[in-house]
């Protein structure tokens, strides 16, 4: 459909149909996303390529498996920052550390790790509680190049101002600056903060379950899946954690709607930090 | 002519926080439709503003979880540092994709979900905001036969985001605040379902 200021409306069997067909050429499945921010990306996808026509999207992202690479960038959400919410953070070393620390070795799952902001903010906050050295972080995400950019640990200046902020209120111990080194431009945090760090891409709309944790922190990630998806992540996450681990969402994601939800209780209700019970 | 409304969404800056009051202390604790509200706000402060609403608000009011059903007689307030959207089950979900109009949440990306999943079952109120976010909105909002009301500028603390939406639509009513809340609380051209 077209709007009178000749703007492409895309409808919702258009879109319905474009997933389907993406799912069994490329195996990523978007069927069970939230459908009102999904479509709202897909729609501003078209017009920042000018693409013609729901049809003509089709058949180019068919064909093109870079432009599908593109594509997927581009409508699932990388935007995060250092220390986000930074209540969480403090809650988490109040609450969730004390545990860890009785523990041998710690293995902790950043599920939806996108370009890797969260993954250094733990990892700051694990090792000034000194546990960094016996923890093993797997960091997933569903797109290969902003695993890369995790990777790199590589951020643009101007925003280390903000994180510096976040980082005191979280309880940060240090000059935040000790953590990275200035350089054209960027802020490049230090490599022993992901020695411990295990990069692997992980699609949690299709992969199973691959290891246990004591900590699996998924956060702004089940906002993108309907409900009958978020079950699926979270029957992921349950099989995932042994009695006793925790599971860290973001803080207006609940586990209240979820038939699993009787396995889990709250460590903190506010900062949705949950531990598997039964 | 009576419409049907099922629910209604209001979009202001910061500085419509008066007016957001003025609206919400006039409504009677049974008031049938469901009100969804987006101020722009700062991020990571202490979440004073919830309070501040319940506080002059006789309708509960509450900061909606991701997948929450959503009620008649009742306000949800978009949380701070998310877009708000609706989908058409009648659930919120939430979004943490880039600021729009330099704002997360936008007016926006409410208004225009909103659109979508209400139809004409809907108004849509613009207050007053110094930035164009809304315009686009509300424009969603009248193009699906949503029903629209636009603070008048000259009435606003600050005339800029009326004065945006009023580029794009002309709307269903134009008025002062006064005008606004004696519009929807009395139910004149409206029927609550």
């Amino acid at each position: 459909m077209k709007a009178g200021n000749g703007k492409i409306i895309l409808e919702d069997d258009q879109i319905e149909d474009l997933f389907v067909s993406v799912k069994r050429r490329y195996g990523y499945d978007f069927t069970g996303y939230s459908e009102a921010s999904i479509k709202r990306r897909v729609q501003k996808f078209i017009e920042t390529t000018e693409i013609q026509s729901a049809d003509v999207l089709k058949d180019r992202l068919l064909e093109d498996g870079a432009f599908f690479t593109f594509f997927l960038d581009e409508i699932t959400v990388n935007v995060t920052e250092m220390f986000r919410d930074p209540l969480f953070f403090a809650s988490l070393k109040k609450n969730v550390f004390p545990l860890l620390k009785t523990y041998p070795f710690i293995k902790i799952w950043d599920a939806g790790c996108a370009s890797g902001e969260e993954l250094y903010s733990l990892a700051i906050l694990l090792d000034e509680e000194e546990l960094y050295g016996k923890s093993r972080i797997y960091a997933t995400d569903i797109s290969q190049r902003v695993l890369e950019k995790a990777m790199d640990g590589i951020y643009p200046i101007d925003l280390m101002k903000e994180y510096t902020g976040n980082y005191i209120h979280a309880g940060g111990k240090k000059s935040f600056s000790e953590y990275y080194t200035a350089m054209y431009g960027n802020a490049i945090f230090h490599s022993r903060l992901k020695k411990n760090v295990m990069f692997s891409a992980h699609n949690l709309a299709v992969d199973e379950s691959f290891n246990e944790f004591n900590l699996i922190v998924c956060r702004n990630v089940l906002i993108y899946f309907n409900r009958q998806l978020q079950e699926r992540v979270i029957e992921l996450f349950l099989k995932s954690l042994p009695v006793f681990g925790f599971l860290a969402l973001g803080n207006k994601e609940t586990l209240s709607f979820s038939v699993f939800k009787d396995h889990f209780e709250e460590i903190d209700r506010l900062q949705k930090i949950y531990r598997r019970i039964i | 002519m009576l419409e049907k409304i099922e629910a209604i969404v209001i979009g202001g800056s910061w500085g419509g926080i008066d007016a957001m009051i003025k609206i919400l202390s006039a409504l009677p604790s049974d008031f049938k439709p469901t009100l969804v509200i987006v101020l722009h706000r700062p991020k990571n402060v202490v979440n004073s503003l919830e309070g501040i609403l319940k506080r002059n608000c006789k309708i509960p009011l509450s900061e909606p979880q991701d997948k929450e059903e959503i009620r008649s007689n009742h306000v949800y307030l978009a949380p701070s540092n998310y877009h708000l959207l609706i989908e058409k089950e009648r659930i919120f979900s939430l979004d943490v994709s880039p600021p729009v109009n330099y704002f997360r949440p936008s007016i926006d990306v409410l208004f225009e979900s909103a659109a979508q999943a209400y139809g004409k079952l809907m108004a849509g109120i613009l207050l007053t905001g110094a930035n164009k976010d809304g315009g686009d909105g509300m424009k969603t909002i009248a193009e699906n036969g949503g029903f629209t009301i636009v603070q008048d500028p000259s009435t606003a603390a600050s005339g800029i985001m009326p004065s945006a939406a009023l580029r794009l639509i002309k709307p269903d009513f134009l008025g002062n605040i006064h005008s606004i809340i004696e519009l929807i609380s009395s139910g004149k051209e409206f029927i609550w379902q």
